[in-house]
């Protein structure tokens, strides 16, 4: 008996070693150990054979079946594995067709990047950001700021004026504010010295072309204390400078006058297209036109005239000073990144707005 | 203001070419706008020539073939078309190769078939004037043929064009000019051209003159009288410098007024004296309904607050405005009453403004001139006069009002200087660079005490305005740069402002690109909007009527934005704009100015690709899902509830709640409203008030870790008309405090498994208790309740 268990067993590890995929290996397990299968009919029918023969014909057989089903397994499991690596083989992609679509990335307008990166700096400067109304009054406009009557800017040609205008000369009359510094005044109205702010926003005057536009951003700067110079002044603006348009750059003050500041300066900072005003391929810098100087704003100290305007909020000319400087927004920006033509700002052209931040 | 720098020199000639001086200027405080070049292009080829013999051309009656001694070896034969052109005369000559004003250089031609050797030139032809009807003859004695004409005529000169800033009405001359190039140079400065006066003072017999204004309306006014005068041509060099400054020459007796006045800064005026009526003038202020013809022939209606100048026959001139016609000089006037005054700056800006009537006169003459200047233009005319039209002064002037009032002296302190520049100027320095500018200085204790010339009395009254002299001609750019020594200050952005940089940021994570529109707009933009009633900021001059108000809100900018894109091709746009809208208040007030935000969504959520060629398009909820990233990224509770905004598709319109108030809508853009943008597909678009948040706060901690969450998941089923908010707020409600979260993942709808008129909400429901994990028998109590509360409240049940 036990030699028919062995040539059973040999039999099917022959079959075993034999099947090339899965489906024969089952087979094999069915011919072999499956019900109607020889050796499990013969375990089956051991309690039948004569006692002496039970115990090593049963142990045979058990054998025999144990090591038959480990083979299988053994065999199955390197046979699926095949079959996974062959079935992954021929599940190809083209690597090179196109990726799912990236999520969309959105960009602020470059005024408003510029307007944070200026913010950004003067913050870390000690200096804080202010707000003011943009249809304003002429008197925050034009009189506090110490503007003469006859100052052209006064004009219908030079400012929006808000209706019912009845008289452009009346301080209660209401425009839009052409310039940020209204807000000079209106926060030494709400604010003790010392005084440290920064006003970005939109300010308005009635120019039309390449380098104006209706509605153009500034952004004032504000510093009244008791001993502020105009050599803080430049400190101050060489540092905005360095930080906007590199280390290496300087600035330059040149007189010039404003109603609300005396003394009062325009402040170039060098080219930094050129050496000298001359390119690196040897042309005239088309940037500072040859200069190597640009204009980037105007400032000066606070005139003590505009400082009387709110003595009584703390703002005693003879006590305190400080200096006040205002810039184009978008001045800044086209400088920065080469940008011809101011109206593209406004324009809108998700082209444009894509191409920076 | 245009400086020749050929007039400039003959005050003050600094050793310097014309870029360096321009710079030097700059860096002092006049600024340079360009420098600009007058007159012939090089001074090559251009001279005295010699005509010895004119004849008639052979084919050409009107002109005439002439050999001119050009100081060559052979005379060159040339052809002219002039009539006065004759033997014997000593002209200008421009041989070939000479490089004219326009920047043309002459070459030799054939003139009707005879080559000519250059031309005889015409004073248009060099720039220098404006005749053309004949050639110029040069009258000085013993010019040799062949001497450079430069030598003889300004035919070249630099001009610097300056931009004089309104506080320096005393640099809108060309002496003004020279004092500040001598300031900023160190050049001398010649004794001005006023230094001598012919004239005299004491009455003046041909005419009664009286003011009869308030004197702050004319603090000065002066006349002096000349007869024997000749109208006539100006000479060249006169007429040289007028071109070079921008001026067309006349007649002499204009050119002599506006020459005074561009080298003086103080404008005048020429009555012919036998014009004027009765013999008399009155100053006066117009009277109620008065009108008067001005010289460009307009009919002016005056009105009280303006000054004129009349005569016995009534008015004749807007006083520093613009003269009449009545008493203008002309050809035949012998007699002239030459006039210089000051006039109040304030009123004449009013009146050139009323009458929108500006000319050059008054535009000086708002800036503010000083009383000095009328007798100094008086002095420069008086001898002009005498010098070019053969006139005869008369004795006496007529000077009402005099000359302004005594110097200020202000107290330039050291330690004031220092204090405010942030570096001493040693006191010595200051006092030379005073006295450049004609300042007179007095030693003190603690500085000097420094008086101010005339014509600088209405600039400089502080001493802040001292120390901007000694600073801008010390030099600005000396000094040192510094930080200020801040006292306690820390620079930071406000929450407010922090949450406003959050929102703009919250959207562009989202895929959205910022937009910057204008803050002006149309009224028939809120036509276009179906808005009724709307009340916005209207300007008094806006530059077109498309941008004549205020916006009221964000949406037309976006849409603008959306059409200019689609128009490009462009049709997935996901777009926002953060900005001010202004809401009128009342009558005499300012508007307010919220802080909106506003987005826009059109087309395809994302782009086609092979594996989802149709990708969904941005809708009602893409719009929705974009509001709900904004207001969870900001913390900030809301709610929708239907909403109704004119603009809206009316069955997908939502107004949003911010703690139980509106503030703001979403909703899809009515497709015909979209379409006045040329916008076909969808729309979505919701605008948000930002001042309507709550204020940001900090958050504080809350255990989410210690105890489990459970979920589960619940469908539940109810008629139609019950929205999915209802749901939640019932279910909210009834599961408080241990639902944590609910949130709708599933809607379906079936009429033959659900009935007719159900629709079936899968709902995923959150619980969590802060102290203790849930039992699933709490849990389940808790779900009942929910159950219940869906039926009672609103007819829902449960799918099973």
């Amino acid at each position: 008996m036990t030699e028919r268990i062995d040539g059973i067993r040999s039999e099917a590890q022959a079959a075993i070693d034999a099947a090339t995929d899965t489906q024969t290996l089952e087979e094999v397990r069915i011919r072999y150990l499956g019900r109607k299968a020889e050796l499990p009919n013969l375990l089956r029918g051991v309690a039948q054979l004569p006692p002496q023969e039970r115990a090593t014909t049963g142990k045979a057989a058990n054998a025999a079946r144990q090591a038959l089903e480990q083979a299988l397994e053994r065999r199955a499991s390197d046979l699926s594995g095949q079959e996974l690596e062959q079935r992954l083989a021929q599940d190809r992609i083209d690597i090179s067709l196109p990726a799912d679509p990236r999520p969309a990335i959105g960009r602020l307008h470059l005024i408003t990047q510029t307007r944070r990166e200026i913010e950004d700096v003067f913050i870390g400067l000690g200096f804080n950001v202010a707000e003011g109304p943009e249809v304003e009054r002429v008197y925050y406009n034009f009189d506090a700021l110490n503007t003469p009557v006859t100052h052209p800017s006064r004009l219908t040609t030079d400012t929006f004026y808000v209706r019912p205008a009845a008289d452009l000369f009346d301080p209660q009359t209401m425009l839009l504010r052409v310039h940020t510094s209204p807000v000079q005044v209106r926060a030494m109205q709400e604010q003790p010295p010392p005084i440290y702010i920064i006003v970005p926003g939109r300010v308005y005057r009635p120019d039309s072309d390449a380098t104006h536009t209706p509605q153009f951003h500034q952004i004032e700067g504000l510093a009244v204390d008791t001993d502020i110079t105009l050599a803080d002044l430049k400190g101050t603006l060489l540092a905005f400078a360095r930080a906007i348009f590199g280390e290496e750059r300087e600035v330059r003050l040149r007189p010039h006058f404003f109603p609300f500041t005396e003394p009062s300066v325009e402040v170039d900072v060098s080219c930094f297209n050129c050496v000298d005003g001359v390119t690196a391929d040897g042309q005239r810098c088309p940037l500072c036109k040859g200069t190597a100087w640009i204009e980037i704003l105007g400032a000066g100290m606070v005139d003590p005239n505009v400082l009387e305007q709110v003595r009584e909020y703390g703002y005693d000319p003879e006590k305190v000073q400080g200096f006040a400087f205002g810039m184009g927004i978008e001045r800044i920006a086209m400088l920065k990144h080469g940008i011809p033509d101011l109206r593209l700002f406004y324009e809108n052209d998700v082209r444009f707005l894509e191409q920076f931040g | 203001m245009r400086v020749p720098l050929e007039w400039l020199h003959e005050y003050c000639a600094p050793q310097m070419d014309i870029s360096a001086l321009a710079e030097r200027l700059a860096l002092t405080g006049t600024e340079v706008e360009r420098v600009e070049h007058h007159g012939v292009g090089a001074l090559e080829h251009l001279v005295v020539g010699k005509v010895l013999e004119r004849r008639r051309h052979p084919d050409a009656d009107r002109l005439s073939v002439c050999m001119v001694d050009v100081g060559g070896s052979t005379p060159s034969e040339i052809v002219c078309g002039a009539d006065n052109v004759a033997a014997g005369q000593t002209v200008a000559v421009a041989r070939p190769g000479a490089v004219m004003p326009d920047g043309s250089r002459l070459e030799k031609v054939k003139l009707r078939g005879i080559e000519s050797g250059g031309m005889i030139l015409a004073e248009d032809e060099l720039a220098i004037g404006t005749d053309h009807a004949g050639i110029i003859v040069l009258d000085q004695e013993g010019l040799a043929p062949g001497t450079p004409l430069a030598e003889v005529l300004p035919i070249s000169t630099e001009v610097l064009v300056l931009e004089i800033t309104p506080n320096r009405p005393d640099c809108l001359g060309i002496y003004g000019v020279a004092r500040e190039a001598h300031a900023a140079t160190g050049a001398a400065l010649t004794a001005p051209p006023w230094s001598e006066d012919s004239g005299s003072a004491g009455e003046l017999d041909v005419v009664t003159i009286r003011v009869d204004c308030p004197p702050e309306l004319c603090p000065r006014f002066t006349a002096r009288a000349f007869t024997d005068v000749k109208i006539g041509p100006s000479p060249v060099w006169l007429k040289a410098r007028l071109m070079a400054a921008g001026q067309r020459p006349i007649s002499n007796v204009v050119d002599i007024t506006n020459y005074v006045m561009l080298l003086t800064g103080q404008p005048l005026h020429a009555f012919d004296l036998d014009r004027v009526a009765g013999g008399t003038l009155t100053v006066r202020t117009a009277e109620d309904g008065e009108s008067l013809e001005t010289l460009d022939g307009q009919n002016r209606q005056l009105d009280p607050q303006m000054v004129l100048i009349a005569d016995g026959e009534g008015p004749t001139s807007i006083a520093g405005t613009m003269g009449g016609a009545r008493s203008e000089v002309g050809p035949e006037t012998t007699r002239v009453l030459m006039e210089a005054a000051n006039w109040n700056g304030p009123n004449i800006h009013r009146t050139s403004l009323k009458l929108g009537l500006r000319s050059e006169a008054s535009s000086r003459f708002e800036k503010g001139l000083q009383p000095e200047q009328a007798m100094e233009a008086q002095a420069v005319a008086a001898q002009l006069m005498v010098e070019l039209c053969g006139a005869r002064l008369l004795p006496g002037t007529i000077d009402i009002g005099g000359p302004g009032p005594e110097p200020q002296t202000i107290r330039l302190r050291d330690a004031r200087v220092a204090g405010l520049l942030g570096i001493p100027i040693p006191r010595e320095r200051c006092r030379e660079l005073l006295q450049a500018l004609e300042f007179t200085t007095a030693e003190r204790s603690d500085g000097l005490d420094v008086g101010v010339p005339a014509f600088r009395r209405a600039d400089v009254t502080r001493e802040a305005d001292l120390i901007e002299e000694v600073a801008r001609l010390d030099g600005v750019d000396k000094l040192p740069a510094t930080l200020p020594s801040r006292h306690g200050a820390a620079g930071r952005l406000t929450a407010t402002q922090r949450q406003r940089r959050a929102a703009a940021d919250a959207l562009t994570a989202q895929g959205l690109h910022e937009i910057v529109g204008w803050s002006f707009v149309g009224a028939a933009l809120a036509e276009r909007l179906r808005l009724r009633d709307i009340e916005a900021v209207e300007l008094e001059n806006p530059m077109s009527a498309d941008q004549s108000q205020l916006r009221t809100t964000l949406l037309g900018s976006l849409l603008e934005a959306a059409r200019r894109n689609r128009a490009h091709g462009v049709s997935a746009l996901r777009l926002f704009e953060a900005g001010a809208v202004y809401l009128p208040t009342g009558p005499g007030e300012l508007p307010r100015e919220p802080h909106h935000v506003a987005t826009l969504l059109t087309g395809r959520v994302h782009p086609p690709t092979w594996r989802e060629p149709e990708p969904r398009a941005a809708d009602f909820f893409a719009a929705k899902g974009v509001l709900s990233g904004l207001l969870e990224r900001l913390r900030v509770d809301w709610e929708l509830e239907s909403g109704h905004e004119p603009f809206l598709h009316p069955g997908r319109s939502a107004t949003i709640l911010i703690g139980g108030q509106a503030a703001g809508w979403l909703g899809e853009i009515h497709p015909l409203v979209a379409q006045e943008w040329d916008l076909n597909a969808t729309v979505a678009a919701f605008e948000l008030d930002l001042d309507a948040l709550p204020e940001p706060r900090t958050p504080l901690y809350e255990d989410l870790t210690s105890f489990p969450e459970v979920r589960e998941d619940l469908a539940v089923i109810v008629p139609d008309h019950v929205t999915a908010a209802q749901v939640i707020t019932t279910i909210r409600q009834a599961g408080e405090p241990l639902l944590a979260r609910v949130e709708v993942f599933d809607v379906y709808r079936d009429a033959e498994r659900l009935g007719e008129g159900n629709v079936s909400l899968a709902l995923s429901l959150s619980y969590r208790a802060p102290d203790r994990t849930l039992t699933d028998e709490e849990v389940a109590s808790w779900r009942e309740t929910i159950v219940a509360a869906l039926e009672r409240e609103l007819g829902g049940r449960v799918r099973a």
